[in-house]
């Protein structure tokens, strides 16, 4: 089981650096938004790895289904942009890649010299995303309601933002 | 985690058949293009201009509306996985915070902002036309 654990991380992984490589370099914008996709499904089967089923859930539903799709129908809705070539790189694309790279080696140094790393040993509850949900609608009640109200702001204020286009 | 495994599956069987359609409807088909198979159809008539045209931004709001809604289903996953829906009190919860949000999409209603079809104002009307 740990072992098809370990494969499984790691076959997501690639698919999730290599889709986040493509995202960045592809020159149609359009094929960068399906890659996208591609990498965040990638992260919500890590969560899964992780035993973290609510946020691969939230993971799918928002990011996938509602961000990627917010992307697309923007790219949609910009004329000519689905079928226009932009070069994502300029000239300093060689000094900045030393710098990431460099980044990449001192964190990886950081890492690897943290010997202490905190584990907490007690179990997950085994059907943890009904126990986010009884928290929320018992213990955190209000904080729930609050966010129907920040989330009814957000979509009158993006109503508000859109139509002032108009007028 | 194992349970997983058959939605692994089931996204293996679903992207098989769709390239497996792709590829037997390759095999099936004839291969001359001529030219009214490659022109954009459009309501059965010789086309009008150019496929991309430009798009009013109002259409966005939908979108942005679904995301908002979309965010809210994401609470109602948990609140219809709790054990038993936590009874009357947690429908009744349920249902205030589906109100709230409903209450955004009756505001969009009320002004309009849901309608399609020609833009009233003059501004969009000339935008619409350029294209």
């Amino acid at each position: 089981m740990d072992n098809s654990v370990g494969a499984a991380f790691w076959i997501i992984s690639t698919v999730i650096i290599l889709s986040s490589v493509l995202v960045v370099s592809l020159k149609n914008i359009f094929h960068c938004a399906l890659y996208l996709i591609l990498a965040l499904f990638g992260v919500a089967g890590i969560f899964i790895l992780l035993n973290a089923e609510f946020l691969a859930a939230a993971q799918v539903l928002i990011y996938v289904g509602g961000v990627a799709t917010l992307i697309i129908f923007a790219i949609m809705l910009t004329s000519d942009l689905a079928a226009q070539k932009i070069s994502q790189t300029n000239e300093n694309r060689s000094i900045s890649f030393f710098i990431c790279l460099l980044f990449a080696l001192s964190a990886n140094v950081l890492i690897s010299g943290t010997h202490v790393w905190h584990y907490r040993t007690d179990p997950l509850p085994d059907e943890n995303v009904a126990t986010i949900g009884s928290y929320l609608m018992t213990e955190f009640m209000l904080p729930f309601e609050v966010i129907s109200i920040l989330l009814l702001a957000a979509m009158i204020g993006a109503i508000v933002l859109v139509r002032k286009e108009r007028s | 985690m194992i349970e997983f495994l058959s939605v692994l599956i089931y996204i293996g069987i679903g992207t098989a058949i769709v390239l497996l359609s792709f590829y037997v409807a390759r095999l099936v088909r004839r291969h001359n293009p001529y030219r009214a198979q490659i022109v954009n159809y459009e309501r059965a008539e010789q086309p009008a201009g150019l496929p991309r045209l430009k798009i009013n931004l109002r259409l966005f709001i939908f979108a942005l509306i679904f995301l908002m809604f979309d965010v809210g289903v994401t609470f109602l996953l948990l609140w219809a996985m709790a054990p038993g829906h936590l009874g009357l009190f947690g429908l009744i919860e349920m249902v205030l915070f589906v109100l709230i949000l409903l209450f955004g999409l009756f505001y969009a209603w009320k002004i309009g902002a849901l309608k399609f079809g020609p833009i009233m104002s003059k501004r969009s009307v000339r935008t619409t036309s350029d294209s």
